[in-house]
């Protein structure tokens, strides 16, 4: 697939600069995809962390029935800020940004992306949006208490700080818009040749797919969010119903973003997932065209079952059966993937490394979280749970046990390539281990509470939830100390973990062609793309390429 | 980009975007007139052909379309498609609530 790309120990891309300074300058203006990523690395995984203490902060006021450490109104701002913060900062960005940012090109053998000033004005972009989220906590008015869904009439009528949050989701959507551009027009322009279309890597197909739902979502949640700031300001009425609008319109308008957003989280996942089972099974991709195309259809039926978050909404009854109905016929094409992946482990050569077993981890967690959302997707089981504990523990399944897993698996598979430096592989199993206790300690008991009818959004609860409350606490302790616990032995493996060779996991995408960590221009002369994309009989020419 | 595109470009004359600003401004004055008839059931219609007409000038003349490549259109139909799929799911609520 590559022949004579490159050859080891030349200059890394940390050894060159795109322009003329070095040092800190050298970072914050360069326009290299590889230093764009890692700068969007370190800002992401500060504000998740930030999240996470947010996160065990509200566990913390729950642990006890009545007022524990917060009050009310401060639980109502934790759990707002804790939702803008996973969400727009943390989950929609995270694996497009850090990971598409640095690999897409290499996967398909350009020097960077297509627009790279671009790809450096969106991340600024995403710096102000951030600094205007964390400026509305700061300032007099207190700290937007409305939840993280903005929804009408509350978010009209709340006293504290509304239309700076507001705007910062707005200015975070153009970070989220341009990047998209810029990976569409990487995909279609910079292939290299013999990269054809099916002969890209899935990982490329998913993000490609969720570039398109970027662009077309994401202006519909900045018109909604641009009319609820006019609605605030000046008293318009489109969405308050006392001034005569539909609040309705507003859960629309919402989740026709929202419901789509939730592809953009998770397809960048399953195509990590893609890369990550033939490379630990040594076997090609079982239905390749099948999961290529499974993206492009998610990201379309993706638009068509916004409204199932509605049901109780009071919109009308045709509205509700045909919505559900939509709903469980987009389960199909996530089911193609997860039988795929199945079917490629089937008679596989198995080595269970670390980022394999954040895969298994994901595949369990994603199950969970798919199948309950099959009864919050049918009309009468929501009912029941809508607005409760299960919801909530729906969703972190979905996004934490989904999206947030493999952000792990993502870093530990690709930390060698980007660092140059292996971790230790006994502390990273036991990071997996912590966190899927964690986790379902964390989260499955909320499951039951929600059934039992614990409403979410509340800082108290009635004493028979004591028992299982008190257990959810105890998983954020054990999460939390776990997530420090990975980044801690990845920081020090950054500084004195072993080198890494260029390949240390025999993986045959072009990633694992080039040098640990890559040269500032990936590849000397662009390869000519030969091979299929996970044809592991390129294993024993690679061998030879360089030691 | 301009100059790119330049090349294939065919020239609009003055008189054409002037043209198409008079068609604007007369389709704004009659949404906002029309908003003051009761149409009944219709008013929706009525008010989305007339926004219909309005971006299809602005797309194609303002923002160069009809003079570009294929694969622009391809892409504005992909999402003008999407719309359109919106806009109808919307209405089983709008219109049965
Ligand atoms: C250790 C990590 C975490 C802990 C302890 C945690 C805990 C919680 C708790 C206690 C709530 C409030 C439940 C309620 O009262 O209704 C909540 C809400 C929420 N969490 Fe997390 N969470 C964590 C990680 C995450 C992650 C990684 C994501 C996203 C990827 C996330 C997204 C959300 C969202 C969207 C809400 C809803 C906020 C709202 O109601 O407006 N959380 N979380
Ligand atoms: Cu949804």
């Amino acid at each position: 697939m590559a022949n004579g790309t490159t050859t080891v120990n030349e200059k890394s891309f940390y050894q060159q600069s795109t322009n003329k300074y070095s040092g800190i300058l050298s970072w914050l203006l360069t326009t290299d995809h590889k230093r764009i990523g890692i700068m969007y690395g370190v800002t992401i995984l500060f504000f998740f962390l930030v999240g996470v203490i947010l996160g065990v902060l509200m566990r913390l006021e729950l642990m006890a029935p009545g007022k524990t450490i917060v009050d009310a109104q401060t639980y109502n701002s934790l759990f707002t800020l804790h939702g803008v913060i996973m969400i727009f900062l943390f989950i929609i960005p995270g694996l497009p940004a850090i990971f598409g940012n640095f690999f897409l090109p290499i996967q398909i053998g350009a020097r960077d992306v297509a627009f790279p000033r671009l790809n450096l004005l969106s991340y600024y972009i995403y710096v102000a949006g951030a600094l205007l989220a964390l400026l509305a906590v700061i300032l007099p008015g207190g700290a937007i208490d409305t939840g993280w869904t903005f929804y009408i009439p509350y978010s009209i009528r709340s006293n504290t700080n509304v239309s700076l949050p507001l705007l910062a989701a707005f200015v975070l959507g153009f970070s989220s818009i341009l990047t998209g551009l810029n990976f569409i027009t990487t995909v279609h322009r910079m292939r290299a040749p013999g990269m054809t279309f099916f002969k890209m890597p899935l990982f490329v197909w998913a993000t490609y797919a969720t570039a398109w739902i970027q662009i077309i979502a994401t202006p519909v949640i900045g018109i909604t969010i641009v009319l609820v700031i006019l609605e605030r300001l000046f008293g318009v009425g489109i969405f308050d119903p006392a001034l005569g609008g539909d609040p309705i319109l507003f859960q629309h308008l919402f989740w026709i973003y929202s419901h789509p957003a939730v592809y953009i989280m998770i397809l960048p996942a399953m195509g990590v997932v893609s890369e990550i089972i033939p490379t630990f099974a040594r076997r090609t991709i079982f239905g390749y065209k099948a999961i290529a195309i499974s993206s492009l259809a998610i990201a379309f039926v993706g638009y068509l079952v916004w409204a199932h978050h509605m049901f109780t909404s009071g919109m009308s009854d045709t509205a509700r059966w045909i919505f559900s109905l939509l709903t469980f016929i987009v389960a199909l094409p996530s089911g193609v993937k997860i039988f795929n992946w199945v079917a490629t482990m089937y008679k596989g050569s198995i080595d269970p490394k670390p980022p394999f077993l954040w895969v298994m981890s994901f595949i369990f967690l994603f199950s969970i979280g798919g199948l309950t959302g099959l009864v919050l997707g049918s009309l009468a089981t929501d009912i029941h749970v809508h607005d409760t504990y299960f919801v909530v523990a729906h969703f972190h399944f979905v996004m934490f046990g989904g999206t947030g897993t493999i952000f792990f698996a993502a870093i530990h598979y690709w930390f060698p390539k980007m660092f140059g430096r292996l971790y230790n592989d006994k502390l990273a199993t036991l990071g997996v281990l912590g966190f899927f206790i964690g986790f379902m300690l964390l989260y499955f008991p909320k499951f039951i509470m929600g059934y039992m009818g614990m409403p979410r959004r509340y800082y108290d609860y009635l004493p028979e939830f004591a028992s299982l409350q008190l257990i959810s606490t105890i998983g954020s302790w054990v999460l939390a100390a776990t997530i420090f616990f990975i980044v801690g032995y990845l920081i020090h493996a950054l500084f004195k973990g072993p080198k890494a060779g260029s390949n240390p996991w025999g993986g045959v995408t072009l990633e694992w062609h080039i040098q640990s960590p890559p040269t500032m221009e990936n590849f000397k002369e662009i390869p000519k793309i030969t091979h299929e994309p996970y044809d592991f009989s390129q294993l024993k020419e690679m061998k030879n390429e360089y030691s | 980009m301009h100059e790119e595109n330049s090349k294939h470009n065919h020239h609009i004359g003055y008189g054409t975007y002037v043209l198409v600003w008079l068609a604007l401004l007369a389709f704004t004055s009659i949404t906002v007139t029309v908003a003051g008839v009761s149409l009944g059931e219709y008013t929706l219609f009525v008010a989305l052909s007339i926004a219909a007409i309005k971006s299809a000038l602005v797309i194609n003349i303002f923002m160069h379309i009809k003079f570009d490549e294929k694969i622009f259109k391809v892409f504005l139909l992909i999402s003008g498609f999407t719309l359109l799929v919106i806009f109808i799911l919307t209405f089983f609520d709008f219109i049965y609530r």
